[in-house]
């Protein structure tokens, strides 16, 4: 089929248990146009904004910065550089509040821009001559992560996962949680750059095919890319529009909506054949290796019920969400509540934080009370909902009782955090709090038995060293004692049998020739086992040469 | 700052809702009572309800934790109002209060509260009385429709603290007809000849089987507000005409037909208000299943063969008593793990 984007040939979805209609609150920041955001008083870059190994600053305080300019890396595989987002001066290298749901503070770039917004110059790779090695390096190089949420470094995905045979790709524009809209006006506005991303993830990774997955209550964001699919001409790559189910754009959850198949627990897409890309990552891979610019602004809804004007934004990395705030013209509300990413999934954040790659959206709601808790009353509706197929009312009960075995029993670890069972719980629990809770005490625990257990195992080989020794030792003190007991006992033979001279010799030939077999031989290189056996053996076997009454 | 988490969405509903819905369902079913059989119940259920409410208040205050919330959950009237309807009218007021005190002390509180009791709270009151008092537990009132009077308020009142009429009460009670049954069976009488009994009904007995109407149609409305869900009434109700028909068919002059079986006693009431208690009932799916069809089935059994009339309180606390296990057994597969794999 030389235009598989054109199928008509229906396509058989499939279902995930549970999940959620919810109001989807789309529209509010949906219906305005992309727009370009203003450069903050700082940008406030966290240094480390991907899951993997922390990275290190490139520059020094005092130092001035270009826009693209690389202003931290390691040497490390499983990681993804920074870039600084505009020209200015780097004026602190300190801790700073985060966006974290702790609300933790770690160590940040801090640049002062100049406005001049000057940038380093970006050479697009000769992409022809590319090798997939340089291509894979080209992304690591422009600091792209996993821009759906995750930001796992997509070099080192992709990397992993072309090792395997793949046979699915799936583009990931489900963008299933309400009030996000950042992946759709992406869609709508660029999607020319989502399918060049695409076509260059293909070449990498050479799926048998390419599934792209999107909501159907984005009409406008479908009829985008089809047309530049169209254009584009990808073979075998197909649009697929899904039924609006929250969380159909859980990696897992999508992946069984496409392919009817389930990642078993503990393990990855790219085992069963397949990979997920957000459609924002692809745009960034075609920014990197069309354009040759680094990753260093992304789309950014600011929404909710909390702000006057709400709206997508292009915003440089760094920019502090009060930042954000007034671009959506301010709070509308007495007490808001900042929420970085959507209701579900999303967490609290203090406005001074700086805006990091996994930053979609900056929702803002009203603080209302949280309605009372009461017990759990078991009446299942988290069972009915739950994307995993998970019994939430055990994990809570488990989990609250401190029973962590018992909970991962109950497979709390395939728990993916998407909310559902909290947002039907008649009784207001906190699940997923407490769920988030029990996996990160868990984890302690493991690391510290793991911990133990290496000090253990260190502990043992040491004892095994030292008893290896000691037998050694014995068995050289052993071997000496002998050969002098046989001295010894040669010549005190003598007086007792008086034997005349030549019968003595012929004794003499007699002892050493039974000396010599008796000898252990071929004793170097033997294990402490072996030489046990061995020395057993000829003790035997002395036993009965000497006879019964020695 | 207190960190606030996700999901960031109102609550769709609430456990307060829920329980306020079941209330809400006893209304008919209970009117309906009255009217077959007089207000007695009413007196029943009024006094019940306060007696629990004001223990519910006591124990939280001893246990320190705070009125409203509890108060206001409305489990105690739910269990006050159950516990109310399972017990012969006219009672006394110290069985009831027996009763309410056990259901809500050795019930619910001893084992920390709502969410924490493994038995249902309703049904250990009733089985303590029923042990306790056996005789006051099995003086039925006869259905207005039989006797042609019923008591009143007034005559209610006395008769629940003990200053009724004696020759009245012998007038007024009789058997139910699942007792009726019991003793007719015993008798050797055959089935059209015990349904001679002016006690009997088109399905189960005169009056009951109007108001098991009532607890169904309540139960839909259970069922549509989405306060119950269709497994186990399904279950229970499946199970106990399944092993009704088939003894009915090998024996159709010596066993109760299985519509009687489902008209009768607490049956109704059992299958969408009692085993339906969530706290109590088995979680998972086809755990509700296995469970309500477990219920169903200890129903005919006790009734059958049990030295019991009724056996819908003993059912639903041996299955509150198996819900672990059957939770424990029917977990539902979980996404990723595939249904060939048994590992
Ligand atoms: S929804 Fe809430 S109350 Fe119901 S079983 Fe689940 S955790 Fe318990
Ligand atoms: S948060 Fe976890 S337990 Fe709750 S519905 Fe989602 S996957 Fe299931």
């Amino acid at each position: 089929m030389p235009d598989g984007s054109r199928s008509t040939l229906p396509f058989h979805l499939h279902r995930f248990h549970g999940g959620l209609h919810l109001e989807d609150h789309k529209q509010e920041s949906a219906t305005r146009p992309l727009q370009t955001a203003s450069l903050p008083g700082q940008l406030i870059l966290r240094l480390k904004q991907h899951i993997g190994e922390p990275n290190e600053p490139r520059v020094a305080v005092g130092d001035r910065v270009l826009r693209g300019q690389k202003i931290a890396d390691t040497p490390e595989r499983v990681a993804a550089p920074l870039h600084a987002p505009s020209s200015g001066t780097v004026v602190a290298i300190e801790d700073r509040p985060v966006a974290h749901p702790s609300g933790k503070s770690d160590r940040c770039i801090v640049i002062e821009p100049d406005g001049l917004d000057e940038a380093i110059a970006f050479e697009p790779p000769d992409l022809e001559r590319c090798s997939r090695e340089d291509l894979l390096r080209l992304i690591r190089e422009a600091g792209i992560v996993g821009l759906g949420g995750a930001v796992f470094p997509t070099a080192a995905k992709a990397e992993t996962a072309a090792a395997h045979p793949i046979q699915t790709l799936i583009i990931n524009g489900a963008e299933c949680e309400p009030w996000i809209t950042c992946d759709d006006l992406l869609m709508r506005s660029r999607p020319e750059a989502v399918i060049a991303g695409i076509r260059h993830l293909q070449r990498i990774l050479e799926p048998a095919q390419t599934l792209i997955g999107i909501e159907d209550n984005k009409p406008e964001a479908i009829a985008a890319m089809q047309q530049a699919l169209d254009e584009a001409a990808l073979t075998d790559t197909r649009l697929v529009p899904i039924p609006t189910v929250y969380p159909s754009g859980g990696e897992k959850q999508l992946i069984k909506i496409l392919t009817g198949h389930e990642v078993k627990s503990r393990h990855l897409a790219f085992e069963i054949g397949l990979l997920c890309q957000n459609v924002g990552t692809c745009a960034a891979i075609s920014d990197a290796l069309d354009r040759g610019q680094p990753l260093t602004h992304r789309i950014v809804t600011v929404t909710g019920t909390g702000v006057r004007e709400p709206g997508n934004w292009v915003v440089p990395l760094g920019t502090p969400f009060e930042h954000l705030v007034e671009l959506a013209g301010g709070f509308s509300v007495e007490r808001p509540e900042p929420i970085m990413g959507g209701p579900m999934m999303g967490f609290e954040v203090r406005l001074d934080a700086g805006l990091v790659k996994a930053g979609n959206c900056l929702l803002i709601l009203n603080r209302d009370h949280r309605p009372e808790e009461h017990e759990c009353v078991r009446c299942g509706r988290c069972t009915d909902v739950c994307p995993a197929q998970l019994l939430p009312q055990q994990l809570y009960w488990y989990g609250r009782a401190r029973q962590f075995d018992k909970a991962e029993e109950y497979h709390l670890f395939d728990c993916i955090e998407c909310g559902c069972c909290a947002a039907v719980c008649p009784s207001h629990l906190p699940l997923v709090q407490l769920y988030r809770y029990a996996k990160s005490e868990i984890r302690e625990q493991q690391r510290k038995s793991w911990k133990s257990d290496r000090a253990r195992k260190r502990h043992e080989f040491r004892e095994a060293r030292i008893a290896r020794q000691k037998a050694e030792e014995e068995e050289r003190r052993r071997k000496k004692r002998e050969a002098l007991a046989k001295k010894k006992s040669t010549p005190a033979a003598r007086p007792e049998t008086e034997l005349d001279p030549v019968q003595a010799a012929l004794e003499r030939v007699k002892a050493r020739k039974a000396a010599q077999q008796v000898a252990p031989k071929n004793t170097d290189n033997l294990t402490p086992a072996q030489r046990r056996q061995i020395e057993e053996a000829e003790a035997r076997r002395r036993k009965l040469k000497q006879g019964p009454d020695s | 700052m207190s960190h606030l988490y996700s999901p960031f969405v109102t609550p769709s509903s609430s456990t307060n809702r829920m329980m306020l819905n079941v209330v809400i369902a006893l209304i008919p079913g209970t009117l309906a009572y009255a009217w077959y059989f007089g207000p007695g119940v009413l007196v029943n259920v009024v006094f019940a309800s306060a007696l629990a409410l004001a223990l519910e208040a006591a124990v939280l205050l001893l246990r320190q934790r705070p009125l409203k919330p509890y108060l206001g959950d409305f489990s105690a009237l739910v269990t006050a109002w159950l516990f109310a309807l399972s017990i012969p009218m006219h009672s006394p007021w110290w069985l009831i209060a027996t009763g309410i005190g056990f259901a809500m002390i050795a019930g619910k509180h001893l084992y920390g509260g709502l969410g924490f009791n493994p038995f249902n709270p309703a049904m250990i009151g009733f089985v303590v009385v029923l042990i306790a008092f056996p005789k006051e537990m099995t003086t039925w009132f006869a259905p207005a429709e039989l006797t042609g009077q019923t008591l009143g308020l007034a005559d209610s009142l006395r008769y629940l603290f003990g200053l009724g009429d004696n020759a009245q009460w012998d007038a007024l009670t009789s058997a139910t007809p699942l007792d009726h049954y019991r003793t007719s069976l015993g008798m050797d009488l055959t089935i059209s000849e015990i349904r001679q009994s002016p006690l009997f009904g088109d399905f189960g007995g005169v009056g009951w089987e109007w108001i098991a109407n009532w607890w169904f149609i309540g139960g839909v409305f259970l069922l549509l507000t989405g306060t119950i869900r269709w497994h186990i009434p399904v279950a229970m109700i499946g199970s106990l005409l399944a092993i009704a028909t088939l003894f009915w068919l090998i024996d159709p002059d010596g066993t109760a037909s299985p519509t009687f079986h489902l008209f009768s006693g607490g049956m109704m009431l059992g299958a969408f208000f009692i085993a339906t208690d969530p706290v109590t009932a088995a979680t998972t799916p086809r755990g509700r299943l296995v469970y309500g069809a477990l219920i169903g089935l200890l129903v005919y059994i006790i009734r059958s063969w049990g030295s019991f009339p009724d056996g819908v309180a003993f059912a639903v606390l041996l299955a509150n008593m198996a819900t672990p296990l059957i939770d424990y057994y029917t977990q539902p597969r979980v996404y990723g793990e595939l249904p060939e794999e048994e590992d």
